[in-house]
């Protein structure tokens, strides 16, 4: 008896899955490989194919623009990750010590993530506005005046507190549902060990929840790396370039500048840390159960 | 329930009259969406709808030419371009008229003779392309303007000052009353245009600034004229310490208010002043190219018309070109955009002292491109990217800005 082809084995289901599979293809690795090859021309309005080998991305590193928002991709990236992972599982870990109103606090807790980007940026626009926000209040009870988005040393961070404000809700709940899959039975053992409540979350919860941190890390890092919006709404760049991201490079030459072919070139490079990093690292995180 | 009626009837009659009189529906993409650029959109339909057997579907994006221009270039990619639509002429629409997707209008022009009535000529240059042209221009908007505060200069018991020298001279005596003399929005653009449309001109000359951006020549971006104007544009960059807005009508605002002596900003600005019912002259006052070299600096907005291969539409779309630049249609659309007409034979309907001025300098010939019209948008990003990079470090030098700005122009293509 000749051995079933193993490509033809449930072929009805494949067949089902053809369409999806087309689709993502397409879009997942055709827009990618057409962007990187139209990276290599000199497209402007329209796209075509005149080969100009690696000048667009001699151009994008010898541009101060495109090197300052990278500077600024990195400090917002570290601010952004460790603060919303800190404050996420802090507040999460608050929310499960069975408090009351518990309901009440995650409402009013997650609400910002209901907001766009564009919402927020307007939000903390006014309040870090010198005359009328925070900074007013501080210099009216005192304590000197600083204006942190007109400021090109601050304003990164006053980008950072509202892409925390807005971020944290969410990736709290992450965390507030690893918590609650906790089993009963690993507090109780801890509590007749005589483990502090700290020691128990850093040593024996925190671990438990790979997973969950995991995915907090991933939904993090995608915010970071498309961080666009937020910086439009608040600052436009400026001032001058000091808040510019990378993703509003690509947006600036792409439609600013009617350079395509520029545009796709910083497009590409931010890819690069996606797929050296962040897929090998999923892949590992998430695909680990698998083998075992 | 009016409009709604009218909105049926125009539907019932556009509809008998496809059949009727062979009436087109031109659908049109333009980005003018503020108060009194409505308005002005309304007087161009108006004119389609009243005198001709066509309809104008309107089709305006909001959020202005960064967001609207886009999805006009899409729309024409992708196949289904709008039957016109509104763009700045010159480099930007290069392109689009290379890969063949616009129409010819040069018959039109002919017929029309626009060569003779179009004033300044550049304006018509720059809609055409090796000899052909391809747009309608419908006005004029000129960049270099200086606008200055009368409750200002009142507080600080000057006059308001005749040129640039007078305005950096009465800095002490402004500052001393509490006032920032020069207001200025955060935006790239507004800081890039007071070097690139204003003190380049003024300073260096228009000479030394045509050879700069018509034709790249960057060693005189290098030369002693540049470096004067780089010096000028650094000490100006000291002069607007607590503006502290983004938008340019807002720091309009604070000259008006008096909160600020002086604002660079092109004659659209002039609609802020007299929508706030000021007067030229007294509550505000003009100085063309900042007043040492009164010269114009003729931008505009034009319309340009997708290839339809349909030629019934298309002889829809050469009648609205005419139409545009009929001298009734540039009336009543031009003063309502305070913009001025783009030919030399009508009279506006509402003329103050500065629009007086900007006329005067046009009837002299007095009057450069603006700088679109000369440079892609690709260097123009560039170029606005290096002045607000300078106007909000204070550690940059003007050598530097200067080598800097050389090297992009010398990179232009």
């Amino acid at each position: 008896m000749p051995r079933p082809v193993r490509l033809l084995r449930n072929l009805q289901a494949k067949l089902a899955m053809a369409p999806m599979i087309a689709v993502a293809l397409v879009l997942f690795l055709g827009g990618p490989i057409w962007t990187l090859l139209h990276s290599f021309t000199d497209s402007r309005l329209l796209p075509r194919l005149r080969w100009v080998g690696l000048d667009q991305y001699e151009r994008l590193w010898a541009s101060r623009k495109w090197l300052v928002s990278i500077e600024n991709l990195a400090l917002y990236g570290i601010c952004s990750l460790v603060g919303t992972l800190v404050l996420g599982f802090v507040l999460a870990a608050l929310l499960d010590r069975k408090i009351r109103f518990e309901n009440t606090f995650r409402t009013i807790l997650l609400y910002p993530v209901a907001l766009s980007f564009i919402v927020t940026g307007l939000i903390w626009q006014w309040l870090l506005n010198p005359e009328l926000g925070i900074p007013g209040v501080m210099r009216g009870l005192g304590w000197g005046a600083f204006d942190p988005l007109n400021d090109p040393s601050l304003v990164m961070y006053g980008l950072g507190v509202a892409g925390l404000w807005q971020g944290t809700g969410l990736i709290m709940c992450i965390m507030l549902a690893g918590l609650r899959g906790i089993d009963d039975n690993i507090w109780n053992a801890a509590r007749v060990d005589g483990v502090g409540v700290v020691k128990t979350y850093l040593s024996i919860i925190v671990p438990m929840m790979r997973p969950v941190f995991a995915t907090a890390l991933v939904l993090i890092t995608s915010g970071i790396v498309k961080l666009y919006d937020l910086v439009v709404a608040m600052t436009s760049g400026g001032p001058g370039i000091s808040s510019e991201v990378p993703a509003k490079y690509v947006m600036d030459a792409m439609f600013g500048g009617q350079n395509l072919g520029q545009g796709f070139a910083a497009a590409t490079m931010m890819l690069v840390p996606v797929v050296v990093i962040v897929v090998p690292w999923t892949y590992l995180a998430f695909g680990r159960r698998k083998r075992g | 329930m009016k409009t709604i009626l009218r909105a049926l009837l125009c539907g019932a009659m556009t509809m008998g009259a496809a059949h009727a009189q062979d009436g087109v529906k031109l659908e049109v993409m333009h980005w003018w969406t503020s108060g009194g650029e409505a308005a002005a959109v309304r007087k161009l339909a108006d004119g389609i709808n009243g005198r001709t057997a066509h309809s104008w579907v309107d089709s305006a994006i909001a959020g202005g030419v960064d967001i609207a221009r886009p999805v006009i270039i899409s729309r024409i990619i992708g196949g289904s371009p709008p039957t016109a639509f509104q763009f700045n002429p010159g480099r930007q629409a290069l392109e689009l008229i290379e890969a063949g997707l616009l129409l010819d209008l040069t018959d039109v022009a002919k017929a029309q003779r626009w060569a003779e009535i179009v004033n300044p000529p550049s304006l018509l240059e720059a809609c055409t392309v090796d000899g052909r042209v391809y747009c309608a221009p419908v006005n004029i908007h000129s960049w270099n303007w200086m606008w200055l505060s009368g409750p200002a200069y009142e507080a600080a018991g000057l006059a308001m000052p005749a040129d640039w020298t007078g305005f950096l001279n009465s800095v002490p005596a402004l500052r001393k009353a509490g006032i920032t003399p020069l207001a200025m929005g955060g935006q790239a653009w507004q800081q890039a245009g007071l070097f690139n449309s204003g003190i380049a001109i003024a300073i260096a000359g228009p000479e030394a600034w045509l050879s700069v951006m018509r034709d790249r020549n960057a060693d005189v971006v290098r030369g002693e004229d540049y470096g004067r104007a780089f010096q000028a544009y650094a000490e100006a960059r000291t002069l607007s310490d607590g503006t502290g807005v983004q938008d340019w009508n807002q720091a309009t605002r604070a000259v008006m208010t008096g909160r600020a002596a002086a604002q660079f900003m092109g004659d659209w600005a002039q609609a802020e002043f007299a929508l706030a019912g000021k007067t030229a002259g007294v509550d505000y006052g003009c100085l063309p190219g900042l007043g040492l070299r009164p010269y114009l600096q003729t931008g505009g907005d034009a319309f340009f018309f997708p290839k339809q291969g349909n030629p019934a539409v298309e002889a829809a779309q050469k009648e609205m070109a005419a139409l545009m630049l009929s001298p009734e249609v540039q009336v009543s659309f031009n003063s309502a955009k305070r913009s001025l007409p783009v030919r030399g034979d009508v009279d506006l309907t509402t003329v103050n002292e500065c629009t007086r001025q900007g006329l005067d300098l046009l009837a002299k010939g007095r009057t450069l491109p603006s700088t679109v019209q000369l440079i892609s948008a690709d260097t123009n990003t560039q170029l606005n990217d290096l002045l607000t990079e300078f106007w909000n470090t204070p550690s940059m030098t003007a050598g530097d800005v200067q080598e800097r700005y050389a090297r992009i122009i010398a990179d232009a293509r």
